[in-house]
């Protein structure tokens, strides 16, 4: 099964329910498009993210009222340097939709999403912890995995496998 | 009165610390405390090969290592674009299916064993020591396996293993009987379990979770029938589903998964195809080893795929396999090279433990072990 190319056209995927809805609210929460080996993703604006996973949760077309997970990439040295990624599921439709937010080192914040679905809790507590991403609203954003006093975020690329020693 | 409950407490399952607000008997809050047993599991994927992080999938859930392999393995394939050959996808259904038995079998008897009954213990590893033995006779470990490649299974099963697996799968109802017999009806067992450490539908969806916790407050969603993968679609099961969203639910609904797990194990000896093991892919399936020691380019391929692995195109994946315990996910991105720019596990006993307050709080001290044994929990998927 060779692979196609990714489809990156918005005009192209405005057929898709996520897209359709999130366009119908606010064209300019979108602020890309990608369509890859079966996969859909659409970047969203860091400032609108909440309201479209709200969105997307009660929109019956869509009705991804299920997330899946929520993750981070580094993408140093590169900028914006980190993008989190929220996997969204449909439970009654069987679908799935990855969402992007896209973060400048210069400001490492986005809004937290605990008061859509309340089990984005530790997900993004990781992600704090792991890469240092502040989530505004959190109720309880303390380090998840590492002891408290540790220095630095692992995950992140320049830091070193091996740790600091 | 705060309670500390763990990290060295027989009931949590490993290494979790559950801080415990009570009143007298009754519990006010409750916060589970995790990460004693992070390993960084996920960064040190971003220093392997492809290859090379198969075998540190086993290692994040060690009561389901083939689950966590064909997981990885199959996020890597719809990388590549890899095409499976139906036996491999077969093989796998079979071995999944079996390392279901063999997590489900551990849960239920610790599970019984921290409500207070003993005996269910030892039968249920009475059975889970011949899947173990399978398990060694298929991939010479009995629990951290790695039997999965990308692009297909590391070896053709040995002589002898079919028919074994067929002599297991054919006595397994009547050894669930017998654990059903000890517990399901049981006025003891019921006391512990029925109308304990509820939660309803909405407040599992909220919370994220999944498998036999979501299925046991009636949400009937299981990734193997609703969105098929490894060839799944080719298998006829039943979900099973509870309505009362408690303990014995949760309980209920994992007995009644070992029954058909089994079922599933049974179609698959039965339809088992013919045919090769592995993906025709040169440059990113080892080459036969007889082949190897003949074949000019086999040998070649040999070499470069293991001091320089093989190059995966850039792009990024998220695949879900139903695993004993809920979505176990991975999220793969290749930035073109031959190790994975990152690799991100999705543990379903992390956003299951998220319930946990949910469960408990109101409710009595005693039952929040009832709670931790219903949700299955393994820490080193937690804490990765």
């Amino acid at each position: 099964m060779p692979l196609n190319p990714a489809i990156t056209d918005l005009e192209k995927l405005k057929g898709h329910p996520a897209v359709a809805c999130l366009l119908a609210w606010n064209p300019a929460a979108v602020t890309g498009i990608k369509f890859d080996r079966d996969e859909m993703t659409i970047y969203v604006d860091r400032s609108n993210i909440r309201e479209a996973c709200a969105l997307l949760r009660d929109d019956a077309e869509c009705a991804f009222n299920f997330l899946s997970d929520v993750t981070c990439v580094d993408l140093y040295p590169s900028e914006p340097r980190f993008e989190v990624i929220y996997h969204l599921l449909s439970i009654p439709k069987k679908e799935r939709v990855r969402l992007k937010v896209r973060l400048e080192s210069s400001s490492l914040a986005v809004e937290s999403l605990t008061s859509v679905w309340p089990g984005a809790n530790y997900f993004e507590r990781e992600i704090f912890d792991l890469f240092g991403i502040r989530f505004t609203g959190h109720p309880y954003l303390r380090r998840l995995l590492m002891p408290e006093e540790w220095e630095g975020h692992p995950l992140r690329k320049d830091y070193p496998v091996e740790g600091y020693r | 009165m705060i309670l500390n409950m763990g990290p060295q407490h027989p009931s949590t399952h490993g290494v979790l610390r559950v801080l415990l607000e009570i009143d007298g008997e009754t519990i006010v809050r409750i916060a589970p405390d995790i990460g004693f047993l992070h390993t960084g599991i996920e960064k040190t994927c971003e220093a392997k090969f492809y290859q090379q992080v198969v075998p540190l999938t086993d290692r994040i859930d060690y009561l389901c290592p083939m689950t966590n392999n064909l997981c990885y393995a199959l996020a890597v394939e719809k990388l590549l674009g890899l095409e499976i050959p139906p036996k491999a996808q077969w093989m796998r259904v079979l071995m999944n299916e079996l390392t279901r038995i063999n997590s489900h079998l551990v849960w239920l008897g610790t599970h019984a064993l921290d409500i207070g009954a003993m005996t269910v213990f030892l039968y249920c590893f009475r059975e889970r020591e011949e899947v173990l033995k399978m398990f060694e006779m298929i991939s010479g470990q009995r629990m951290m396996t790695s039997y999965f490649r990308i692009g297909g299974i590391a070896l053709e099963p040995p002589l002898g293993f079919f028919e074994r697996v067929r002599k297991f799968a054919d006595r397994f109802h009547e050894k669930v009987d017998e654990y059903e017999n000890l517990l399901t009806g049981n006025p003891i067992w019921m006391m512990r379990t029925k109308g304990v450490a509820r939660i309803t539908a909405e407040d599992a969806i909220a919370l994220g979770a999944s498998g036999p916790t979501l299925r046991g407050s009636g949400v009937d969603f299981d990734l193997r029938r609703d969105m098929p993968y490894s060839g799944y679609e080719n298998f006829k099961f039943k979900v099973p589903v509870s309505q009362d969203g408690d303990v014995f639910a949760r309980y209920i609904c994992r007995v009644r998964e070992l029954r058909e797990s089994n079922e599933i194990v049974k179609q698959a000896l039965d339809g088992m195809p013919e045919g090769p093991i592995k993906a025709n892919a040169p440059g990113i399936v080892l080459p036969d080893r007889e082949k190897m020691k003949t074949q000019m380019e086999a040998l070649i391929y040999h070499f470069k795929i293991i001091t320089e692995g093989f190059a995966v195109p850039a792009g990024e994946v998220y695949q879900a396999v139903e695993s004993p315990r809920g979505e176990m996910g991975y999220y793969v991105v290749s930035d073109g090279t031959s190790k994975p720019y990152r690799v991100h596990m999705r543990a379903a006993c992390l956003a299951n433990l998220q319930t946990l307050p949910k469960m408990c709080e109101g409710g009595l001290i005693a039952d929040v072990v009832a709670a931790i044994g219903s949700i299955d929990i393994v820490l080193g998927e937690i804490d990765r």
